[in-house]
């Protein structure tokens, strides 16, 4: 028997089993293993990959000297590249001031756009119509893309050459809209009664919006933060024709690689697989460290909501 | 506090400067030509993108036969079949897995699934089958977080009506939220496609980038993405134009993509 329920096209159908019939149907028992075989496809997938990147780039880090002593790999993290010791220290520093540079301009620009959105602009307005539909198309971007872009603009147009500058802008704008979204979600999250209290009290716009609703909704755009520091660090494709490959730590105007760039080029190149391991290594560890830090913030923001 | 409106600048330059750019490439070269030509033989000025074409068309359907489902079932045993200790431990484990950057699955794919397949099914393992393997795992995450919440939002009453009609739990999941959560379902697939045409790193890594039709799995292909990022380092005058329009198509497949998914979605909220 069936029944059936809901209007219009979209009918939603319901098989029933009679109690007469004492079986259930095995169609949907069935689908439900394949579910679970799913999902531990899913997180054996994940193990493989990261337990497969461990086992293989954590001894990268080691070596026996003559008295078989485990001895740890400094020349990985000597200050200067070369062909031989393949150190990954300038590129390291390269990615921090990568990912400082970015944040330096997509947050003030994403979250002061997120405020704008949220608390100033009229909600329904053809101007936030325009910009949500923006963001979105600016989230959807492929990276390639994003590399012509810098590539035409800051590189060429702007005449700033290939630089951490140029990557930075890059990556910058594609960040933007992550945080920009995220803080005006945030912001949307925090409730009325807040900024009423704070109107009551006295306080202006400015004022409450800053000292009152800000604080609260820090949490989500933190977690948005996070998450573009994972994507600014192991972003390459926009960056190779950006900010280039060079290997020394770089100024503001000079090319330099990133981590993620780093391991791009030493496949490129063929170079050791030992040195590729151990860099990806590093790299895992920060997606890992980001997750790690967001999923804490957003536990107190349960907590503390 | 108009900063708001820079990503309408962002998006206005971007177009202005990738239009400007490609566009003049086509008054040299016929669109036509361009699109279907099958060759991409750039010293001799043949410029035929087919190939491209057809390689990210068949990764990322390769990508999508594998993950998608795989992807979905997953969400729908998160959301309806677990329980919360494992729940507690996957969410952050498919937080990982969106997180893990492309050039680290390009290099796991490369150090571990390019000899694999090789030494079980032959060829040189830089194959279709290999980049759509590591775009299935890549685009997992995307697809389970949008469909776990679709299926998260779906209101119990559905749920409970179903179970109170006699209904067993999986009936009820199955005919009943599952029908309901379709949109949003259909909408962690579009994002799927998205980032599976516009995966540049890790297609690289271990696709083998030969621009030329595949004849079968195990041949290397060469993505859209790919064509760009192999060639603009050394591309002069027309072939730097020419990689530049193949930037501009790849733009215009993934608005496509979006704007026909909006519609879909702007139909079924009407109806």
């Amino acid at each position: 028997m069936s029944v059936r329920s809901g209007s219009g096209k979209s009918r939603i159908t319901v098989d029933i089993s009679l109690p007469t019939r004492k079986r259930t149907p095995w169609g949907p028992v069935l689908l439900k293993w394949l579910c679970w075989l799913a999902g531990v496809m899913t997180m054996g997938v994940l193990m493989l990959i990261v337990l497969y990147i461990l086992v293989n780039g954590v001894p990268e880090f080691f070596f026996r000297d003559e008295n078989g002593a485990l001895q740890f790999k400094d020349q990985l993290f000597a200050l200067k590249y070369n062909s031989k010791n393949l150190s990954m220290f300038p590129a390291i520093i390269n990615t921090l001031l990568m990912t400082a540079l970015s944040l330096l301009f997509s947050v003030p620009l994403g979250v002061g756009g997120g405020i704008y959105l949220a608390e100033y602009a009229k909600p329904g307005s053809k101007l936030v119509k325009v910009i949500r539909v923006t963001a979105e198309t600016l989230t959807g971007i492929p990276s390639i893309i994003y590399a012509l872009f810098g590539m035409l603009v800051f590189v060429v147009t702007l005449g700033i050459g290939i630089s951490m500058l140029a990557g930075a802008l890059t990556l910058g704008t594609m960040t933007l809209p992550l945080i920009l979204r995220q803080t005006e979600e945030s912001l949307l999250g925090v409730p009325m009664s807040y900024r009423e209290g704070s109107y009551g009290l006295g306080a202006g716009k400015l004022r409450t919006t800053l000292r009152i609703v800000l604080p609260v909704a820090m949490p989500g755009i933190l977690a948005a933060v996070l998450l573009s520091i994972g994507r600014i660090s192991g972003e390459t494709a926009a960056l190779i024709f950006t900010s280039g490959t060079g290997t020394r730590i770089a100024g503001l105007y000079d090319s330099g690689r990133t981590l993620a760039v780093h391991l791009f080029k030493l496949q490129e190149e063929g170079r050791a697989v030992g040195a590729s391991f151990a860099v990806a290594v590093v790299l895992l560890a920060v997606v890992v460290l980001m997750n790690a830090l967001s999923v804490y913030i957003a536990g107190k923001l349960t907590t503390k909501g | 506090m108009a900063a708001a409106c820079v990503c309408i600048l962002a998006v206005g330059v971007i177009c202005y400067f990738l239009f400007a750019n490609g566009l003049p490439f086509f008054a040299q070269y016929a669109v036509s030509d361009f699109i279907s030509g099958k060759e991409w033989a750039p010293l001799r000025g043949v410029f035929g993108i087919l190939p491209m074409i057809v390689g990210s068309f068949v990764i990322t359907l390769g990508a999508l036969l594998l993950g998608a489902p795989a992807g979905v079932l997953t969400a729908i045993m998160m959301a309806r079949f677990s329980s919360g200790k494992a729940v507690r431990l996957m969410k952050p484990a498919v937080a990982l897995l969106a997180g893990i950057p492309s050039v680290v699955y390009g290099f796991f794919g490369l150090m571990l699934l390019v000899p694999f397949t090789r030494s079980i099914l032959g060829g040189d393992g830089l194959s279709i089958l290999v980049a759509a393997i590591l775009l299935a795992i890549m685009i997992l995450p995307t697809i389970i977080q949008t469909s776990r919440a679709a299926i998260e939002a779906v209101p119990n009453a559905y749920y409970e009506g179903s179970l109170a009609l006699g209904a067993s739990h999986e009936s009820s999941v199955f005919r009943a939220i599952l029908p309901a959560a379709r949109s949003g379902i259909v909408s962690g697939i579009v994002l799927g496609i998205g980032r599976a045409i516009g995966e540049t790193t890790a297609v690289l890594m271990v696709a083998g980038n030969q621009a030329r039709l595949p004849t079968s799995l195990l041949k290397g292909v060469r993505a859209l993405t790919v064509n760009v990022l192999l060639e603009m380092g050394y591309a002069a005058d027309l072939h730097r134009a020419s990689l530049i329009a193949t930037g501009v198509i790849l733009f215009v497949i993934v608005m496509a993509v979006n704007i026909i998914f909006s519609f879909y979605n702007r139909r079924r909220v009407l109806q």
